[in-house]
């Protein structure tokens, strides 16, 4: 398997009509583990996932990975707040990412299977994607993102809007994604979350970064003095 | 009024009596219609997608076109189709004026605008929802297109039917460029011109609802085979 890590992120900025909303941010990320990226609304915190991932231009700095960034971005995925579900059935929208890299009908049904099973929507198979429940389509998207293998997965708040069960099973889905060796970057304003998913954590707030280290660190002894009232569940702007 | 019963029951039995003429002419109707429409559709609906995906410069201005074009006058279409098919025309030498192919080229040209515009929009509503998605996923440009033909294809019937609707009752352009020659070019449409002129209002008639049950016959067929209203919500 190709190596993208370490990724190295240095003074990234996004900017729109003049005003930055993000940066600049140096940031180097290894290749193990959760990153869990914190803050209040409007800290940034999509915006940074959609300029690591590549998929919103920077306006100033560089992102180098271990190897070209057009081969880095083959073996990512990304999982919206809202769930993106193509006018498919469940089946469909798990094939379909298969069938653009070239798998085969009959072994992308498989592994469509395999995965429905994983994540609990085998019955669900032949069923519009559109129709499903918030959670179910999470874990959908969950699979679709999955069924690649990718190296790196991004998840920009995913259980921003559901319920605790749902929350539970897409958090075990992230976990064992873990554990088989899929680098996790997420977004979540969930502070319990944060801590049951994390490794490491990024504070950010207004756009910079404030705090960068272990969850553990963090968690217990955080640095900064907004670090330390957003943890209180103080309002921090 | 008596005409209109007339007519209905002259209809009948002409369908009934499965009139050689009148299949002949419906046959011919239909076979210009659905290639025109099949070559629109593989012109319209590409067009469609790419112009909802790709920018450039003249985005803008090539959408205001082909909504501008949707209204295009159909005899003057056929007037340029004729000048241009003409023998002194620039494409003279293949001798296609009066035969069912330039009645094909006008209908095209009817035709491509108003399924381009109605797929447009549809399309475009789609790759909002799909922007994200696919970008993340680095799919190429064919791919992007290919996933939003195949998920808006019930819609994309709605607007090849649109098509359809317009091509089968066209009679203003093929008039020109076929000349309504018969067992040649007559078609259902220009057969009921010519029997109007003559003031056979009954026969005119009853070609009229020969056209029309010819149009819901094949609007019912493509929904049927479309799957429409019978998968999900969309």
């Amino acid at each position: 398997m190709i190596q993208i890590f370490p990724m190295q992120a240095i003074a990234i900025e996004s900017r729109r009509r003049g005003q930055r909303l993000v940066g600049p941010i140096d940031l180097t990320l290894g290749g193990q583990g959760a990153t869990v990226v914190i803050g209040p609304n409007g800290a940034g915190k999509t915006t940074l996932l959609q300029l690591l991932h590549g998929t919103a231009r920077l306006s100033a700095g560089q992102i180098d990975w271990a190897c070209p960034t057009e081969e880095a971005r083959h073996h990512q995925a990304f999982v919206f707040q809202r769930p993106v579900m193509l006018r498919r059935t469940v089946l469909e929208n798990l094939t379909y990412p298969l069938r653009l890299r070239g798998v085969g009908k009959a072994r992308a049904r498989q592994m469509a299977e395999e995965w429905a099973t994983r994540v609990g929507l085998e019955p669900l198979l032949g069923r519009a994607a559109p129709v499903l429940s918030g959670g179910e389509q999470q874990k959908l998207a969950l699979a679709r993102a999955l069924i690649c293998q990718p190296t790196l997965l991004f998840l920009d708040e995913p259980c921003a809007a559901l319920d605790g069960r749902a929350t539970r099973e897409i958090e075990a889905i992230l976990q064992a994604a873990k554990s088989q060796g899929t680098r996790l970057i997420l977004s979540t304003h969930d502070l319990g979350q944060a801590r049951r998913l994390a490794d490491d954590v990024l504070f950010l707030l207004g756009g910079r970064l404030h705090e960068a280290g272990p969850a553990d660190t963090f968690f217990n002894q955080p640095e900064t003095e907004e670090a330390q009232a957003f943890l209180r569940g103080d309002i921090v702007e | 009024m008596v005409d209109i019963w007339s007519g209905i029951a002259q209809a009948f039995w002409l369908v009934f009596t499965l009139d050689a003429e009148l299949l002949e002419i419906a046959g011919r109707s239909l076979r210009v219609t659905l290639s025109a429409l099949l070559v629109a559709c593989l012109i319209a609906l590409p067009l469609a997608a790419l112009v909802a995906v790709k920018r450039f410069r003249a985005r803008r201005l090539v959408i205001a076109v082909l909504n501008a074009l949707m209204g295009l006058p159909p005899v003057v279409v056929g007037l340029i189709v004729y000048v241009v098919l003409s023998r002194s025309g620039p494409l003279g030498v293949m001798g296609l004026l009066f035969t069912p192919t330039a009645m094909i080229i006008a209908q095209v040209i009817i035709i491509v605008p108003l399924i381009a515009s109605i797929a447009h929009q549809s399309i475009r509503d789609l790759w909002e929802e799909y922007h994200d998605l696919l970008i993340s996923m680095n799919v190429t440009q064919r791919q992007k297109i290919q996933t939003l033909l195949w998920d808006s294809r019930r819609a994309l019937l709605t607007a090849a039917l649109a098509g359809f609707g317009r091509a089968i009752g066209e009679v203003g352009a093929i008039m020109i460029v076929g000349g309504n020659i018969d067992h040649a070019t007559r078609v259902l449409t220009t057969a009921i011109a010519l029997e109007t002129g003559k003031g056979e209002f009954a026969l005119a008639l009853a070609l009229g609802f020969v056209l029309i049950g010819l149009a819901v016959a094949v609007n019912l067929a493509i929904h049927w085979l479309g799957r429409t209203e019978r998968e999900g919500r969309w």
